[in-house]
C-alpha cells in the first residue's frame, strides 16, 4: 500500500531523516514514536509530500509519488491527513471546511458533499456542529472534525501526525476513540503519536525512531514486551513511567 | 498674534468654488490612483508571496524601486523624463494630445507608487497565514491556484484590512504631493486662495478640516466592514 | 535632447552634494526632535491622566490625518506670525517636521511600550517603581529592540519627506537638482541622478532596518 525507500532529508546541514525505509500494507495500523526532535513528524509529513524531501522514494497504491510538491497532489488527495493543531479552515464554517476539498479537488456536487460529511458527522457525535466556525468549537471537537475532513474524501489510506498532543487532557479520550473505530474497520493507518495505551490497543506493528533515524520496528506486543535497542528501552521506560 | 481673521473669505466667490474643484481634485485623483494600487499591488504581493525564484526577484525590483524613492521625484520622473525617453511620436502624443497630461500623470504615479506598499502589505499578511493551512491545503490535494484563492488568500484578506485602510488613508494625503506638477487638488487651491487674499490660515483650516473628515468618514467605513467580515467568519487574533 | 551628458552633474557636483547636506541634516533634525517628541507623547497617552491622554491622542490624530505639504504650509506662515519676524523658511520647517514626525514617531513607541507583556509591567510596579522608572528600566530598554526596525524604516520614510520642501523652495537635495535641471535644460539626466542617489540611501536604510530586526529575532 505505501512503501517508503531510502528517504532522507535535511534543512541545510542538519540532517532530519538518515535513510528510512518503511512498508505498509493495506489495512495495517502503524504507530510511530521516539523522543521529540527525533523526525517523526517530518518523516510523516514526507510520506505524502508535504514536506520535500532530498533522496528516497515513495509509492503509493503503486504509483510513485512525484517529487515536485504540487505534482503530487493528485495522489496526495487519495491520502487522508491530520495535523496536531488541527488546521481547519478558520475562514470556513465546519460544513465548509469538509466539502471545499471534495467539491475543488474531487469534483463532486455540493449535495453529493453536504450528504457524505453530515453522514461522518453523525458517526463522530457533530451533527449539530455544522454551521459552527472551528474557533466556536473545543479542541477535542476540532480535531473530530479534522478527522471527518480527511475521510470524507475516501482516503486509502490514513496519516495522524501527533493528532492528541495540542489537546487537554481531557479531551484526548474522544479522539483516541474516533481513531480506534477507525482501526477497527480496517483503514490503514500511519500514526506518529505518544499515546501508548492507542499504540497497544491498536496497532499491528511500532516504529520507533531517534536522531531522524529508524532504530526498530517491531510488533506491537513484542516492542512493549522487549524492544531491542537500548535506545528504545530507554524511551519506554521514561514514557511508561508517567 | 497679529493677523485679522476673515472667514467670510471661504464663501466668497471664487474662493468656495476654488475649495470646491480642490476636493473634488482631490478625491478623483485619490480614488483613481487606489483602483490601480489596489489591482496592481494585489497581484504583486500575490506573485511576491510565492516560492517561484525569478518572479520574486521582479516582484521584489519592484517593490523597492518604487518604495526608494521619494514620491514627488516620482511625478517629475513620469511627468518630465518619460516623455523624453519615449519614442519620439509616442513623447509628443503625451505631451501635447494626451488630456489633462497632469492628472493623468499624477494618478499614475500615484498609483504605482501605492501599489509597491500594498503589495507589502498583501505579501505579509499571506505570510501571517499559519503554514500549517497551506500543509493542510497541500494534503487534501488543492493545486496551487486553489490553495491561494480557497484557504490563503480568505484569510490574508481578513489581516490585510486594517493596514489597507491606513494605506487608503495615506493615498489621501500623498494626493497632495501632485501639486508640484500643476494638479490643482485640496492643497494646491487653498496656496492658491492664501496667495490671492493673504488670508492662508482661513484657507488652510478648511483644508485641515476636509482632510480629517475625509480621515474620519473612511476610518469609520472601515471599522464598519471589519467587523462585518469578522462576523462572517470568526477569527481567533492571535 | 541627446545623449545622457554626465558632465552637467560634475559640474554641479558640489552644489548638489551641499543640497544633499540639507536633506541629510534636516532628516537628523526632525529624527532626533520627532523621536524626543514622540517618546514624551507616548508615555502620556499611556499615562493614567485622562485628560492629558487625550489631548496626546487628539495631537497624534490631527497631524496624522493631514499631509505634510500642508503641514509645511501652515508653519511657513505661522511662525513668522507667532514670533512676530521673519525666521526664514528653514526654520519654520524644521518645526513642522519635528512636530510631524512627532505624531508617527509617538506611534511607533507606543506600540513598542504595549507589547512589553503586563507582567513585566506589574513586576516593575510591585518592586515599588514610579510609573516613569518602569517605563524607563524595564519596558524602554525591552521595547527598543522592537522598534529600533521600524524607527529606521520610519526614518527612511522621513529622509524621502524631506523632497517636500521643494515647495517652500529650501534648497535641499530635490530642489537643487531640480534647479540645475532646468537652469541646465538637462532634465532627464538631473532627475535619473537624483533617483539613484535617493534610492541607495534608502536602500541602505531599508536593509538596515532589515538587518536589526531579524537580529532580533536572534536575539530573543
Amino acid at each position: 500500500m505505501i512503501r517508503i525507500e531510502g528517504l532522507s532529508k535535511s534543512y541545510g546541514d542538519l540532517p532530519v531523516l538518515r535513510n528510512c525505509s518503511l512498508e505498509v500494507g493495506r489495512g495495517e495500523v502503524v504507530v510511530i514514536c521516539g523522543p521529540s526532535g527525533s523526525g517523526k513528524s517530518t518523516f510523516v509529513k514526507c510520506m505524502n509530500g508535504i514536506e520535500p524531501v532530498q533522496a528516497g522514494r515513495i509509492t503509493i497504491d503503486g504509483e510513485v509519488l512525484p517529487s515536485k510538491p504540487a505534482a503530487a497532489a493528485r495522489i496526495r488527495s487519495r491520502v487522508g491527513m491530520v495535523f496536531q493543531h488541527f488546521e481547519l479552515y478558520p475562514h470556513l464554517t465546519v460544513m465548509e471546511n469538509i466539502c471545499l476539498a471534495q467539491i475543488h479537488v474531487l469534483k463532486r456536487g455540493r449535495g453529493e458533499a453536504e450528504a457524505k460529511a453530515r453522514a461522518l458527522l453523525r458517526r463522530v457525535g457533530l451533527a449539530d456542529k455544522e454551521s459552527a466556525y472551528p474557533t466556536q468549537l473545543s479542541g477535542g471537537q476540532q480535531q473530530r472534525i479534522a478527522i471527518v475532513r480527511a475521510l470524507a474524501m475516501d482516503p486509502i489510506a490514513m496519516l495522524f501526525d501527533e493528532p492528541t498532543s495540542a489537546l487537554d487532557p481531557e479531551m484526548i479520550g474522544e479522539v483516541l476513540a474516533v481513531m480506534l473505530e477507525l482501526a477497527r474497520e480496517g483503514m490503514t493507518m500511519i500514526v506518529v503519536t505518544h499515546e501508548m495505551g492507542f499504540a497497544k490497543a491498536a496497532a499491528g506493528r511500532i516504529v520507533f525512531m531517534d536522531h531522524g533515524e529508524i532504530v526498530e520496528v517491531a510488533e506491537t506486543q513484542h516492542f512493549f514486551a522487549q524492544p531491542s535497542s537500548e535506545r528504545a528501552r530507554l524511551f519506554l521506560s521514561r514514557i511508561l513511567a508517567h | 498674534m497679529n493677523y485679522a481673521w476673515n472667514w467670510s473669505v471661504l464663501f466668497q466667490a471664487p474662493y468656495l468654488g476654488w475649495l470646491g474643484q480642490g476636493i473634488a481634485m482631490t478625491m478623483m485623483v485619490s480614488i483613481a490612483a487606489w483602483i490601480i494600487a489596489l489591482t496592481l499591488g494585489t497581484l504583486i504581493g500575490i506573485l511576491h508571496s510565492g516560492a517561484s525564484g525569478a518572479l520574486r526577484l521582479v516582484t521584489g525590483c519592484y517593490i523597492n524601486v518604487f518604495r526608494n524613492v521619494p514620491l514627488l521625484l516620482q511625478m517629475f520622473l513620469w511627468f518630465f523624463v518619460v516623455p523624453e525617453l519615449l519614442p519620439k511620436a509616442a513623447g509628443t502624443w503625451l505631451k501635447r494630445d494626451l488630456p489633462h497630461p497632469e492628472v493623468v500623470t499624477a494618478i499614475v504615479a500615484l498609483g504605482l507608487f501605492t501599489a509597491s506598499r500594498v503589495a507589502v502589505q498583501v505579501a505579509a499578511g499571506i505570510a501571517a497565514v499559519p503554514r500549517g493551512q497551506s500543509m493542510a491545503a497541500y494534503a487534501s490535494g488543492l493545486s496551487t491556484l486553489q490553495r491561494y484563492k480557497l484557504v490563503l488568500l480568505p484569510q490574508a484578506f481578513r489581516i490585510v484590512v486594517p493596514p489597507m485602510t491606513s494605506e487608503f488613508l495615506t493615498i489621501f494625503k500623498n494626493s497632495s504631493i501632485a501639486l508640484s506638477i500643476g494638479v490643482y487638488e485640496l492643497t494646491a487651491q487653498t496656496q492658491q486662495i492664501q496667495s490671492f487674499t493673504y488670508q492662508g490660515f482661513e484657507a488652510f483650516t478648511a483644508a485641515t478640516v476636509t482632510y480629517m473628515t475625509i480621515a474620519l468618514i473612511v476610518t469609520a467605513l472601515m471599522t464598519v466592514i471589519e467587523r462585518r467580515i469578522a462576523i462572517a467568519g470568526p477569527l481567533a487574533r492571535g | 535632447m541627446s545623449g545622457f551628458d554626465i558632465s552637467v552633474i560634475l559640474h554641479a557636483l558640489p552644489f548638489l552634494a551641499k543640497g544633499l547636506g540639507l536633506s541629510l541634516a534636516l532628516t537628523a533634525v526632525a529624527m532626533i526632535g520627532g523621536l524626543a517628541l514622540g517618546l514624551v507623547i507616548a508615555v502620556i497617552r499611556l499615562s493614567r491622566f485622562r485628560f492629558p491622554a487625550m489631548l496626546a491622542a487628539l495631537y497624534v490624530n490631527g497631524f496624522r490625518a493631514v499631509p505634510l505639504i500642508l503641514v509645511i504650509f501652515w508653519f511657513y506662515f505661522l511662525v513668522p506670525l507667532l514670533l512676530g519676524r521673519p525666521v526664514g523658511a528653514l526654520y519654520s520647517v524644521l518645526i513642522a517636521f519635528v512636530m510631524f514626525e512627532g505624531a508617527y514617531y509617538s506611534e511607533i513607541i507606543r506600540a513598542g511600550l504595549k507589547s512589553v507583556r503586563p507582567g513585566q509591567w506589574q513586576a516593575a510596579q510591585a518592586s515599588g517603581m514610579t510609573y516613569l522608572q518602569t517605563i524607563r528600566l524595564v519596558v524602554l530598554p525591552q521595547a527598543l529592540r522592537k522598534m529600533a526596525p521600524l524607527m529606521v524604516t520610519q526614518g527612511v520614510v522621513l529622509f524621502q519627506d524631506t523632497s517636500l520642501v521643494y515647495v517652500v523652495s529650501l534648497h535641499d537635495f530635490m530642489t537643487s537638482a531640480s534647479i540645475v535641471a532646468n537652469t541646465q535644460n538637462r532634465i532627464v539626466e538631473l532627475y535619473v541622478f537624483a533617483a539613484f542617489v535617493y534610492f541607495a540611501i534608502c536602500t541602505t536604510g531599508s536593509v538596515l532596518a532589515q538587518r536589526l530586526s531579524s537580529g532580533r529575532r536572534h536575539a530573543y
